[in-house]
């Protein structure tokens, strides 16, 4: 039985960088013992985007970016032992495990045994009415077209399978990010499903995790009051956890970033709500009586976290179309700027008035007011004393004619506007709308399935 | 003003990160001193950070405290213009919005640890 488990973070989301693996990969192979490296990928909007990419070609649906994940690391961690663990399967995880086994081949490597977690795919297994009568916080579904993607989050068990089976990587769809780790840790330290406070334990190590440097300095420096250094070079995480749950956040040595007190517990509570009862599909996992310890310079000690008995429910995550989002910005620089900007701003919103009166508009004056403002109507500008403004108008509907009309406004004002409109940029992005429901665990089918072994 | 007391924002004091589920926006507060956790916890309440957030138009403020980590989270509901996928602002993620409650100014005492003193004559 192992004594310490070591797992790193590679990534903590798909735009992640893709060099950052590789001194984890390093410092993971100077450890002694298991050794896992994991990577985050998959947002929400990640999967519904790999659903209709799969939709049109069966052999895709994952991001493109797996290849510049993997093809640097995967030498170095077959030949020292470290498993990799990824939810970058998305949409098409046997699509990924076929990649990867290519990727392999390329190289020049002895082929690796790779697991392939199914089961969180809903499609097919559950009909949108199913889906409808199990929304949670909201009724969008009911309203909705068709389905783009529903998904469940899946636990950590069929993880520890594929690696009890031998798995050397392992590829899974929709998984509980928390999971990637939990899963390695109930292989490697033999945990059973029942043992609220270890699962709850390698929950929080994952959560820690699978935001890859917002632990380790990322996310965090405000120059002059909370200063990190070379972040430039920030170091991802490496967790070393215990059998009896206990965890050491650090990172290699001679990376930037910082690791302490202060930099955990900002991840610590990273997207949670209740600290008393974040639900994972593993366990109920309590925050309330964890502490955190500087033992070292860049090692901090995380204990404490308690668990309680898994939810009844699994949490699934579907998607529908959330028609487009259209976007034009145009410049107003010099003398007497916010008074042109408001000028053109007041144009725009009086012609829609009758060319498009059920748009409706946001418009943001980037260097005055837009990230803190607030939606709807025109900012208060005219009383800015700023000679370099940026208008941003936005509106989101069905179809792309109907943001269209809104653009062609903006674009309009170079010619008939107010003097000196410059930089006129424009964008029409597909949304997607996505809602929450609890599904019984009676329609959850994980399983693994070794890659070459007749899947 | 008492004048034992100081006026200091937050920011002076704590950390924050925000976080987003949808239209929920969670913002962990984290006192780099954990002796200025009462302070805050009698000061940083759930009513003033809505009032912080007032523009957003909250339909709920919660704030849980953490006393073992000298921190707080706090969880504002329907405060992100729809979230990432509906709003038509910027910053759908509400990834910006910890600044504003680290805007939020609270009195405290004066620093015990460092050196001060009264002119007595």
């Amino acid at each position: 039985m192992a004594r310490k488990v070591f797992i790193g973070a590679g990534a903590g989301f798909a735009g992640d960088r893709t060099d950052a693996a590789g001194p984890v990969v390093e410092a993971l192979a100077r450890c002694d013992g298991p050794r896992f490296l994991m990577f985050e990928t998959l947002a929400e909007r990640t999967l519904a985007l790999a659903q209709l990419e799969r939709r049109r070609d069966p052999d895709r649906g994952y991001n493109p970016a797996l290849e510049r994940f993997i093809a640097p690391i995967l030498a170095r961690c077959l030949e020292a032992g470290i498993k990799i663990v990824g939810n970058f399967g998305s949409a098409n995880p046997h699509a990924v495990a076929r990649r990867i086994a290519a990727i392999a081949r390329e190289q020049g490597l002895k082929q690796p045994r790779i697991a392939i977690v199914e089961g969180d795919d809903l499609m097919g297994r559950m009909t949108q009415a199913e889906l409808v009568a199990r929304e949670t916080g909201g009724a969008l579904l009911a309203k909705a077209g068709e389905i783009i993607s529903a998904n469940l989050y899946l636990g950590a068990r069929p993880i520890a399978q594929a690696l009890d089976q031998g798995a050397d990587i392992v590829v899974t769809g929709r998984v509980a990010d928390s999971a990637l780790a939990l899963g390695p840790l109930m292989h490697a330290f033999g945990w059973r499903d029942d043992d609220w406070d270890r699962l709850a334990a390698g929950t929080l190590a994952g959560h820690l995790l699978e935001c890859g440097a917002q632990v380790t300095g990322g996310y965090f420096a405000d120059p002059g009051v909370k200063d990190v250094p070379n972040l430039a070079e920030v170091g991802y995480p490496i967790a070393e956890i215990d059998d009896d749950g206990g965890i050491v956040i650090g990172k290699p040595t001679g990376s930037g970033g910082r690791v302490d007190r202060q930099t955990v517990i900002e991840q610590l509570l990273y997207e949670i709500h209740d600290p008393a009862a974040y639900l994972a599909p593993d366990v109920v996992l309590d925050l309330t009586d964890v502490s955190v310890e500087e033992i070292a310079p860049d090692r901090v000690r995380v204990i404490g976290a308690r668990g309680r008995p898994a939810p009844a429910t699994l949490k699934a995550t579907v998607c529908v179309d959330g028609g487009v989002l259209g976007e034009a910005e145009i410049s107003y620089a010099g003398v007497n700027a916010a008074a042109r900007a408001k000028l053109a701003a007041d144009i725009v919103i009086e012609r829609l008035r009758t060319r498009a009166p059920s748009l409706a508009v946001r418009v943001d004056a980037i260097g005055v007011v837009s990230v803190l403002g607030s939606a709807g109507a025109v900012p208060d500008i005219a009383a800015s004393e700023s000679s370099d403004i940026r208008l941003r108008f936005a509106a989101q509907a069905a179809t792309q004619a109907e943001v269209e009309i809104l653009l062609d406004e903006v674009e309009a004002l170079y010619c008939a506007g107010p003097a000196g409109g410059a930089g006129v940029r424009r964008r029409v992005t597909p949304r997607l709308a996505s809602a929450s429901c609890l599904i019984e665990r009676t329609f959850a089918a994980p399983g693994v399935v070794m890659l070459g072994a007749g899947a | 003003m008492n004048k034992n007391k100081t006026t200091i924002a937050l920011r002076d004091i704590a950390n924050a990160r925000s976080g987003d589920k949808g239209n929920r926006l969670n913002i962990a507060l984290v006192c780099r001193d954990p002796a200025h956790y009462a302070a805050v916890a009698a000061q940083v309440t759930a009513q003033r950070v809505a009032a912080a957030f007032a523009a957003r138009k909250p339909a709920s403020v919660m704030r849980y405290d953490l006393p073992k980590l000298a921190a707080f989270n706090f969880v504002l509901d329907d405060v992100l213009e729809g979230g990432v996928n509906a709003s038509l602002g910027l910053d759908g993620h509400g990834k910006s919005l910890s600044f504003l409650l680290l805007d939020t100014t609270l009195e405290i005492e004066n620093d015990p640890l460092r050196p001060h003193g009264v002119a007595v004559k």
